[in-house]
């Protein structure tokens, strides 16, 4: 059962024990496709093995709202969010991927061998946040998992795909940034004027594909 | 039309915000006090979603080219019309070609009561919406006007407005608005907080420093959050936290000890502790708690903080009546 705790006065969290793993998600995003059809519930906002919900707390009454989750959650089937398959160009190294070589040089690997094992994984979103169409996503090849750079970047640049710990993503837009830049895609992640504005949403599951490498 | 002469820090156009997009990652955004901006808009006849000025700490020139009537709210740093006062939460006629000025934060005369202003327009600002708001996101880069900050030079259209040429040139009132700034006698601004999902992880000198600890603003604060300095407030336990949702109001602490309050343009999703909350019938104090200032957080139960916005509910309500019995038109 989820632990579940006011955000305020007009959201909630719930909140999974430890540990986040894939069959967790799937129970976040059912919660999240549940609570959705309620009435006074406004927004969902999936984390990372967590919900956050907004509510009016004039249509329901956070107690109301906490005991209805509670009856919900054992009857919510982990298996309704089939995310769409994502298939995402790289160009990888180069002025694209500025620190592909430091990436390889940490992991052991080649470049070539670091952009093959990058390239050859499925990733799930598991949620979008910190930017616009910012996708944290589960998948990473453990080898593959390389610390933030000590100096944070002022600017990456949009569309930029990177390594950040044992994470990957792609940053939508022009952003600071710490993780390190393998490659660059040609895809816009983010179009606020695009219906949904963003490229990926919580469940798809992603592909990176080898548009180039530069080494 | 509108013509920005000086935009001063930092001016934007606001309206209540972004909702529904959090789980693509958009923030809400919008007026950082929501109850300004509603206050403002209802003095020109608006709906309380029309866009408006979000003005930071004053020096701000602005000339309008058409006839048209404008409230402003939150601070007023020494507002004049073409040289004559006028005060916040006041509704006034404006012809073509007035000027509307805000002195700098630091003029002499001005008294220094709040960060920011709201300055509404009948018709609203009348640029197209982007994903159901005109609000701008500054970090993003889109809504608004060409997705950015005013510069000056910009000139702004406005919308159709509600109210009829007789209304418009009607001559000024105005309403009692909430006081923007510090309570008398009293030189912190009382901010009133839940606790947290994470309050538990605090150390007990953590959790009764956090009431007990006169914060101060630091000049790192914007849009984004109102970073505090003060006591370090430290962890039981210093595990690393999975992304988790975030909200206005949101006080987060990261490893520095010294605690983040966020404000409208934060990010959706946060990896620090969360130690508390600021109730959603305070957060238009901290939009207005100036640099510098000073913050007192008050522990409140969920009862207290449902009491608060009620009271503000009904004080808008209250407005609301008023203009009505006044024969002041407005939108539903």
């Amino acid at each position: 059962m989820p632990r579940l705790h006011p955000l305020g006065d007009a959201a909630l969290l719930c909140e999974l024990p430890p540990p986040a793993t894939l069959a967790h998600q799937q129970q976040i995003w059912a919660l999240g496709a549940e609570v959705q059809r309620w009435a006074g519930v406004g927004e969902v906002l999936p984390g990372m093995n967590n919900l956050t919900l907004t509510f009016d707390p004039i249509a329901i009454g956070i107690d109301v709202l906490m005991a209805r989750v509670n009856e919900a959650w054992p009857r919510l089937r982990a298996a309704t969010v089939e995310g769409r398959r994502v298939e995402i160009p790289v160009a990888y190294g180069g002025e694209h991927g500025p620190d592909l070589a430091d990436v390889a040089a940490h992991t052991g690997l080649t470049p070539a061998e670091v952009v093959r094992r990058h390239s050859a994984a499925e990733y799930v979103v598991y949620l979008l946040g910190f930017l616009p169409g910012f996708a944290f996503m589960g998948g990473l090849p453990p080898e593959l998992a390389t610390p933030r750079r000590a100096e944070p970047r002022a600017a990456v640049p949009a569309r930029s795909v990177g390594i950040g710990g044992e994470q990957t993503g792609i940053y939508p837009l022009v952003s600071p940034g710490g993780w390190q830049l393998i490659g660059r895609t040609s895809l816009e992640l983010f179009d606020p004027a695009a219906e949904p504005p963003t490229l990926l949403r919580p469940g798809d599951r992603v592909r990176f594909v080898v548009e180039s490498v530069q080494t | 039309m509108m013509l920005v002469q000086k935009p001063g820090m930092l001016a934007s156009v606001q309206d209540l915000g972004r909702h529904g997009h959090r789980q693509f990652g958009i923030c809400p955004g919008g007026a950082l006090d929501v109850l300004a901006l509603t206050l403002a808009n209802r003095l020109v006849g608006n709906a309380d979603g029309a866009a408006g000025l979000e003005l930071t700490m004053g020096g701000c020139e602005i000339r309008f080219e058409t006839d048209t009537r404008i409230a402003l709210a939150g601070d007023g740093f020494g507002a004049r019309l073409d040289g004559t006062p006028i005060w916040p939460c006041w509704s006034i006629p404006v012809a073509a070609g007035q000027t509307l000025k805000l002195a700098g934060a630091n003029a002499a005369g001005v008294k220094k009561a709040g960060l920011r202003s709201w300055l509404a327009v009948a018709g609203g600002i009348d640029v197209p919406p982007v994903l159901g708001s005109r609000s701008t996101d500054l970090k993003a880069g889109f809504g608004g006007h060409e997705g950015r900050a005013l510069r000056k030079g910009d000139r702004l259209p406005l919308g159709a407005a509600a109210l009829g040429a007789t209304q418009l040139a009607r001559r000024p009132f105005g309403l009692r608005g909430p006081d923007w700034g510090p309570e008398e006698g009293d030189s912190a601004i009382a901010l009133r907080v839940l606790p947290g999902p994470e309050f538990d992880q605090f150390t007990v000198a953590s959790q009764s420093l956090l009431w007990s600890e006169r914060w101060r603003i630091t000049a790192q604060s914007n849009r984004m959050g109102s970073r505090l300095a003060g006591a370090e407030l430290k962890r039981r336990r210093t595990a690393d936290m999975l992304s988790s949702g975030v909200i206005p109001g949101t006080i987060q602490v990261p490893p520095s000890g010294q605690p983040i309050i966020l404000m409208g343009d934060a990010q959706t999703t946060g990896g620090y502790p969360r130690i508390g909350v600021v109730i959603r019938a305070d957060l238009w104090k901290l939009a207005q708690a100036p640099l510098d200032g000073r913050l007192r957080l008050v522990q409140v139960d969920m009862a207290a903080a449902l009491e608060a916005w009620a009271e503000q509910q009904r004080y808008l309500a209250q407005v609301a009546q008023g203009l009505a019995a006044a024969g002041w038109t407005r939108p539903a």
